[in-house]
């Protein structure tokens, strides 16, 4: 029982997650004016890309190719062991949140290192600045899953979401919503999104992602929107889980709310983006600071 | 029967290290005999400790000696046997990495006295193991010391692998020292040297100075921050199969003599625990962070090198706070998590070395501003590379996760279950921040390597016209990339191998439920990187499916229309970790030199940038200036001229004969 409910998430993630670009196109739009391209876009472009075939610089590699393979390989066992509401992950054990940040870190490592494979200054940039904010991105993350942990007495994250919220009451109470606040920042930082890059700018100097998989086409550019639409549902089911204050108490019920979160995560990032600029670079890493303080306040409040 | 074989594999590299030197010294003799001995000596010595390890039968030898207080007395318990295994094992490629690379040198050196060196450094390092006995451990750990001098001026015709060597000399003997005083009161507070004789229960102040001094000393052929300053300078001068060994297990004798000196020490207080937390964390964070300022590929790995030591000290710390407090779970997690990120990073750091090596060897540069696309000249060198330095960022699914993940898992479990005593929720939280700091940082540091180093075009000539390594060379590579995917898939296994220690440091009874934990997330852990490799394989398959007779073109990059790209425009490893370094310029301090012309339409601008290290700008520095200044003010007493002593002789008869009538 509980296990196929893992396993419909994972199935549901892998087929739901290019909508919710489509959505926060949309909500884009909304806010412009615009009437907006279809809720499907996502998908018609994954498909389209994959009919294609390739053009490859001569600079590039095997890593070149290899980047956006397993890029998305790594995201998708990262879905895999990430709980939907208080449904566990299917690879769910102590610690299991280590190993979800550490393929993540995977994924950036490979794009990382496929981006300079180009040669092109541009990428260079962009792979630059992914190493650095990833850093304390990273921190922030782990930090957040600190302060669950102690709320929660687990270490597993289907241990902290079942019991983040089963009870009455959570265990963590405000320090929950400063820690889904941090994981927000975190989420935006990592799924490239305003205010810290912008998916829509691809020729500036500033961007961050965009400019690191300049060169990709074709299948291995849908294999790169592919992974990101996933990284974004990953993200957002973990933010739901912890924003969400409240369980059905079965499983299905728990998934249905939890997917309805990260549907209403996906319009908040639409808003987000539609209300404010990007950042300076220089200002990114003192938001990413800002996500550090607020998750050491909500340590400091549990550990009070 | 297994002591036989430990003697016999000491043996063989003894009488291999006088054969090479008789062998005459040039051509390519001295290195087969070495080969063959140091391959002898390594595989008799694993066989050894796998013997100990798995039958559980310790195996000691005991002899009369002419020293006082004490007797030869050699042992293997599975401490010893962890670490003779990651000893030989990294010994044992490094030779035959060795022979190739020492190839080219046969002519010009005495490849004789290097290789007698290098089996006398593997011999002592396996005396160090495994002495049980104060003066035979400070006698093997001076040889070791000397040996590794010895290496380290293998190209002593430069000026600066003489300065390095001797600031690598000046540090193994004040480290030495402390070590003396160390045995010196041990031996006084138990009249014997032998370390089974350590049983008198030492007052807290007496066991607070000897663990300080043993940190001192242990430290300094470690590398924790801030006696570090040898390393950087003497683990790149040493030909690269020296540095692979020094870097890769010879700085973690000193790990294995801080466990074995706690070890005798009875219960240790909490206060020993944070201080070895506190430094790990330091120079995890700060040995990264240097070692991401480098331009020099094998100085960068040498304080990588910092940075792991710092990783295996949270372990230890936490192993210690784990004692003190009582928590089973969390001491075993963290001497285990340290103990295989030991073993693992010998690996890993050997490999990356072997890789700088022949990168160094195939152009002539260790500048890595000067290399670029050296993936299509030395592919073999490059994948093997490649997977070392994702190993080192420990990502899965290679070896350099596990050790960590260890760590982690311990580290959040105090936290987890924390609350009542605060103090330990702390460290787990310090453990935890640095852990991801450094994780994050190790991840832009080794992705500038390998993007600058072997991928892109080639920014200088002698990158252009790189060669891949010879086939001995890559054997050596190749075999430790594999090791490094096999062990870290073979999670649970490692965690069986490494209990065996922790059983001995922490009783078996009490360790049995926790390995088994371990082993248990091991396996899924190892399931989730099975999943991830095959999930990788279908995707591959399927884009080469979806690639086949489709139209499939080559071009140029494309750099926003600009026609004509050159190499030069690339990012380079400084501009590549530039913005990481600007966010920590307040540790690091680098230094910028910009020169830009004035004047309309200037046509010349430079910019280059330098990062000291602050330790030995700020503090060695000062310091040994002012010894230097204090011996040249008393050196006005003593120039030369014996006229002077002779008067100096009278003036002091002189007084005392003042003194004595008076």
């Amino acid at each position: 029982m509980k296990i196929m409910a893992s396993i419909i998430h994972i199935l549901l993630a892998l087929m739901l997650s290019p909508f919710l670009m489509g959505i926060i196109n949309r909500v884009k739009a909304k806010f412009a004016g615009r009437k907006g391209q279809p809720l499907l876009q996502t998908y018609y472009d994954i498909i389209k890309l994959l009919k294609k075939g390739s053009v490859y610089s001569a600079t590039t590699t095997w890593v070149f190719r290899m980047g956006p393979v397993l890029g998305l390989a790594a995201v998708i066992t990262s879905i895999m062991i990430i709980p939907s509401g208080g449904i566990g992950g299917v690879l769910s054990f102590s610690g299991d949140f280590i190993l979800m940040a550490y393929a993540l870190g995977l994924t950036r490592f490979i794009t990382v290192v496929a981006a300079m494979d180009t040669g092109s200054a541009f990428e260079g940039m962009g792979a630059s600045r992914e190493a650095q904010f990833s850093i304390i991105a990273e921190v922030v993350l782990l930090l957040g899953m600190a302060t669950l942990a102690i709320g929660t007495k687990n270490i597993s994250l289907s241990g902290i979401y079942s019991c983040l919220w089963g009870g009455s009451a959570s265990p963590l109470g405000p320090a929950a919503f400063l820690v889904a606040f941090a994981l927000l920042i975190v989420l935006l930082t990592e799924n490239a999104r305003i205010p810290v890059d912008d998916p829509n700018t691809h020729l500036e100097l500033t961007m961050i992602h965009e400019v690191m998989v300049l060169d990709h086409g074709g299948v291995d550019l849908a294999f790169i929107q592919y992974g990101e639409s996933l990284k974004l549902w990953l993200f957002s089911a973990l933010l739901a889980g912890i924003a969400i204050p409240f369980r059905t108490g079965t499983a299905y019920g728990d998934m249905a709310v939890n997917i309805t979160g990260i549907f209403a995560i996906a319009v908040l990032v639409g808003i987000i983006e539609s209300c404010m600029a990007r950042l300076r670079l220089l200002h990114v890493p003192q938001m990413l600071l800002a996500a550090l303080s607020v998750t050491i306040a909500a340590l400091l409040w549990i550990l009070r | 029967m297994t002591m036989c074989m430990m003697l016999t594999s000491i043996a063989a590299l003894f009488s291999g290290g006088i054969l090479s030197v008789l062998s005459g010294g040039s051509g390519s003799r001295p290195s087969r005999i070495g080969l063959v001995t140091s391959l002898t000596g390594a595989v008799l010595a694993i066989a050894a400790a796998a013997t100990v390890l798995w039958t559980g039968t310790e195996a000691d030898l005991r002899l009369a000696w002419q020293v006082p207080f004490a007797s030869f007395y050699i042992a293997i318990d599975p401490l010893s046997a962890f670490f003779i295994i990651t000893i030989s094992l990294v010994c044992g490629i490094a030779a035959i990495y060795g022979t190739s690379y020492l190839h080219p040198y046969k002519d010009r050196k005495n490849l004789g006295a290097a290789w007698c060196f290098f089996n006398l450094l593997f011999a002592s390092m396996l005396l160090v193991v495994l002495s049980r006995n104060g003066v035979l451990f400070l006698v093997a750990w001076e040889a070791m010391s000397l040996s590794s001098f010895f290496l380290v001026m293998f190209e002593h015709e430069r000026h600066e692998v003489r300065e390095a060597g001797w600031v690598y000399l000046i540090a193994a003997h004040a480290g030495q020292a402390c070590l003396m005083f160390l045995f010196i009161l041990l031996g006084g507070q138990n009249s014997s040297l032998d370390f089974d004789k350590f049983t008198t229960p030492m007052g807290t102040a007496a066991a607070g100075i000897i663990f300080i001094l043993a940190v001192a000393g242990f430290g300094a052929k470690a590398g924790f921050l801030p006696l570090h300053v040898w390393l950087p300078d003497a683990h790149p001068a040493a030909p690269s199969h020296v540095s692979a060994v020094m870097s890769g297990v010879m700085i973690k004798t000193g790990i294995y003599g801080l466990i074995r000196i706690i070890s005798l020490l009875g219960v240790p207080p909490q206060w020993w625990g944070w201080t070895l937390l506190f430094i790990g964390a330091v120079s995890g964070v700060v040995g990264v962070l240097y070692a991401l300022c480098q331009h020099d590929i094998k100085r960068l790995l040498a304080y990588s090198s910092i940075e792991n030591i710092g990783i295996i000290t949270i372990g230890l710390g936490l192993w210690l706070i784990g004692i003190s407090i009582n928590n089973t779970a969390l001491a075993a997690l963290g001497l285990m998590g340290g103990l295989l990120h030991v073993f693992n990073h010998g690996i890993f750091k050997s490999l990356l070395f072997f890789g700088a090596g022949a990168v160094a060897h195939g152009t002539g540069t260790r500048n890595m501003d000067l290399m670029g696309g050296l993936q299509k000249r030395m592919p073999g060198t490059a994948l093997a590379f490649g997977i070392g330095a994702a190993a080192i960022c420990g990502l899965p699914p290679l070896n350099g996760f596990v050790g960590e993940f260890l760590i982690y898992i311990g580290a959040f479990g105090i936290v987890a279950q924390g609350g009542a005593s605060g103090g330990p929720v702390a460290g787990g939280l310090i453990a935890l921040t640095a852990l991801g700091l450094i994780g994050g940082l190790a991840a832009a540091c080794f992705t500038k390597v390998f993007g600058v180093v072997f991928l892109g075009e080639p920014r200088s000539s002698a990158s252009k016209g790189a060669h891949e390594a010879p086939g001995s060379m890559r054997f050596a590579m190749t075999a430790l990339a594999v090791l490094c995917v096999v062990l870290g898939l073979a999670g649970p296994l490692s965690v069986r191998f490494v209990s065996k220690v922790a059983g001995q440091m922490l009783g078996t009874a009490g360790i049995a439920d926790i390995s088994d934990m371990a082993f248990r997330i091991f396996l899924k852990i190892s399931l989730g990187c099975g999943a991830l490799i095959i999930i990788t394989a279908i995707l591959w398959a399927l884009r080469r499916i979806l690639l086949f007779d489709r139209v499939n073109n080559t071009g140029p990059t494309w750099d926003c229309g600009y026609s004509a790209p050159t190499s030069r425009m690339q990012y380079t490893a400084s501009s590549f970790s530039w913005p990481v370094i600007s966010m920590f310029q307040w540790i690091v301090r680098p230094r910028v030199h910009r020169g830009i012309r004035k004047g309309f339409f200037p046509s010349y601008a430079e910019l280059s940038s330098r990062t000291d290290d602050i330790f030995r700008r700020y503090l060695f520095e000062p310091v040994f200036n002012a010894i230097s200044r204090l011996a040249q003010a008393i050196h006005a007493l003593q120039e030369g001229r014996n006229q002077l002593y002779v008067l100096y002789i009278a003036i002091t008869i002189l007084v005392l004969l003042l003194l004595k009538v008076r």
